[in-house]
């Protein structure tokens, strides 16, 4: 599986990564030179196999409903790049007409 | 006494428990060491050398005071920069983070905080945890003590690297396809990554969340327990956090080891490993013999998948983890104009490595690719589990190199990311079944230093730190100090 200019351009959008014109190039050739190898799992019988998510076995973890105090606002605010009454301020979605 | 730096923490503890030192003594010792090869070493990204010297006046304070303190009471540590601490930046080596600064101490931090434990300063690594070098860090590469042309293995080089030099008596690193174990092979350090969820991750900044372990970095098995002892159990605050009782880890150091089965996985002994690697890893199998453990060969056959299963999941879950960084709510913010500002940002604030990694992990995860990569790689991972749970039946602890190479030249790899991916070979399975793995001090090969892998079931540390124990008490490999950086180069006191 090659991996070609529009493929990078596709899921640069995905995961919002503004690249340049050289990192698209680049990525295109590494990309699929690491496909390549990565390619070898097919080769994996696992038709009756399950997959494993991670290694815990599934459960339910459920912390006790106890109010405590939460860290302070300003605390948490003060790595915002941009900050508002205690809010974090972001550019606007919507614009009035 | 002289040269403090060089103490081991069981033995500085004792001293300081004697009130024969003090730890601004030991403290100042360190940080004088920092002083002296830190220009030549780059292991810390911030040293906190203030904080230090007040957090050890403290400490001394108190043990005037007659209180009774723990063995880490006192003793300089140093700390991945990818562990929370509260009011010191964090970094991840990264610029998307590059002025960042906790509000909050990661568990694992707030432990060695109560027990007392001086904090240097944070160290380097490859951004985010991504990389096998340190040469990922998008503030500059740490050089290995044992030759400073070579990298100190990655992702946790720096706190490999400051163990190593003798700027820390001990060290955190996380280990998410063995970034704790093989820069402590590339180091001579004792470098161990516990069962998953035996240690809490709550603080760590994530990377690949179902593979994400801390670890700690020591010079002998016997420091590497104090460090462990400390910082596992239980934590409500990591609902993946394990819930069940620690051990006495250097109770177990008995030295005793007759009759312990130790397997030898055939898998691990390819083509792929260096000559030098393979003969100081045999030695190493007959010195156990020799101590009476019972040897035998096993297989763990779907090995030649870890790689490949653990180059979708580890992105997979990169993609996810790392998109929380979107120039709002922490770290760099770029404007952009009429663009979208959060691309930009990360355009911005990505290194090539953590790009490449987000760019594999979103398109495994990408509709018409998911079932063949994403999906197939869990599969795989159920059936290397399924290789370690058989091999355990079998043998108590099983026995391979950690690297297939020694330290390599900076530089050397850079151009080819999967060749990279490759020094992974032998620790990726242990992170993909979620079981324990300890890299010691194995040997040399050519004035390097080769580490020598234990791997043990789900909750074995204590009987992987017992065989490193009982290794160390019979060779003398630990003891030996890089020359490079000048000082005395006599062997250390073994304990």
């Amino acid at each position: 599986m090659s991996i070609d200019r529009s493929v990078v351009d596709h899921v640069a959008r995905l995961a919002r990564l503004a690249l340049t014109e050289d990192e698209r190039d680049r990525l295109a050739t590494q990309l699929s030179s690491i496909l390549e190898h990565i390619n070898v799992i097919s080769e994996a019988e696992t038709s009756a196999i399950e997959a494993s998510a991670n290694v815990l076995p599934s459960m339910d973890v459920m912390a006790a409903d106890v109010a405590r105090p939460s860290e302070p606002t300003a605390a948490l605010l003060a790595n915002a790049p941009a900050q508002e009454d205690g809010f974090f301020r972001v550019r606007a979605v919507l614009e009035d007409e | 006494m002289a040269d403090l730096w060089r103490l081991s923490i069981s033995e500085a503890s004792e001293a300081l428990a004697r009130r024969e030192i003090s730890s601004v003594e030991l403290t100042r010792a360190h940080l004088d060491r920092i002083e002296d090869v830190e220009g030549r070493v780059r292991a810390f990204v911030t040293v906190t050398d203030q904080d230090a010297l007040r957090e050890a006046e403290a400490i001394d304070r108190r043990r005037a005071e007659g209180e009774a303190l723990g063995p880490l009471a006192g003793i300089p540590l140093a700390i991945k920069d990818v562990l929370c601490t509260k009011g010191v930046r964090t970094t991840c080596s990264s610029r998307i983070l590059e002025h960042f600064v906790p509000p909050y101490d990661a568990t694992v931090v707030a432990r060695l905080r109560a027990a007392g434990a001086v904090f240097l300063g944070k160290t380097n690594m490859d951004e985010f945890a991504m990389g096998s070098s340190t040469e990922n860090s998008a503030f500059f590469p740490t050089h290995n003590p044992w030759d400073l042309n070579r990298v100190p293995g990655g992702s946790s080089g720096g706190s490999a690297a400051a163990v190593a030099a003798g700027e820390a008596m001990g060290a955190l690193g996380t280990d998410t396809g063995g970034s704790v174990r093989q820069p402590g092979a590339l180091t001579n350090t004792v470098a161990l990554k516990p069962t998953y969820g035996r240690v809490s991750r709550y603080g760590l900044v994530a990377f690949a969340s179902s593979l994400d372990q801390v670890g700690p970095f020591a010079r002998s098995a016997r420091d590497a327990a104090i460090l462990l002892q400390t910082i596992a159990g239980y934590d409500p605050l990591d609902s993946t956090s394990l819930n069940a009782p620690v051990p006495d880890y250097t109770a177990a150091l008995t030295g005793d080891i007759s009759g312990l089965r130790v397997g030898v996985p055939k898998e691990y002994f390819g083509e792929g490993a260096e000559p030098g690697v393979s003969a100081a890893i045999e030695a190493a199998i007959e010195t156990l013999r020799g101590l009476g453990a019972e040897i035998g060969e096993c297989s763990l056959p779907h090995t030649r998948y870890g790689v490949a299963a653990y180059y979708i999941i580890a992105p997979a879950e990169c993609s996810a983890n790392l998109a929380r960084y979107d120039g709002v709510k922490y770290g760099l913010s770029v404007r952009a104009g009429e663009n979208d500002p959060t691309a930009a940002t990360r355009e911005a604030g990505f290194g090539d490595e953590v790009k490449r990694r987000i760019m594999i992990g979103a398109y495994a995860l990408s509709s018409g690719y998911y079932d063949a990569y994403y999906l197939k790689a869990e599969k795989v991972r159920t059936l290397i589990r399924a290789d370690f749970a058989a091999a355990f039946e079998r043998f108590d602890v099983l026995v391979a190199p950690t690297s297939p190479t020694v330290a390599f030249k900076i530089g050397e790899k850079v151009s080819d990311p999967y060749a990279m991916y490759l020094n992974d070979v032998y620790t990726i399975p242990t992170n993909l079944a979620g079981n324990c793995g300890v890299s010691i001090p194995g040997g040399f090969s050519d004035g390097l230093p080769v580490g020598l892998q234990l791997i043990g079931p789900n909750l074995g540390e204590a009987a992987l730190l017992r065989v490193a124990d009982a290794f160390q008490r019979a060779t003398d490999f630990h003891t030996r100090w890089p020359e490079s950086l000048g000082g005395r180069s006599k062997s250390r006191k073994r304990h």
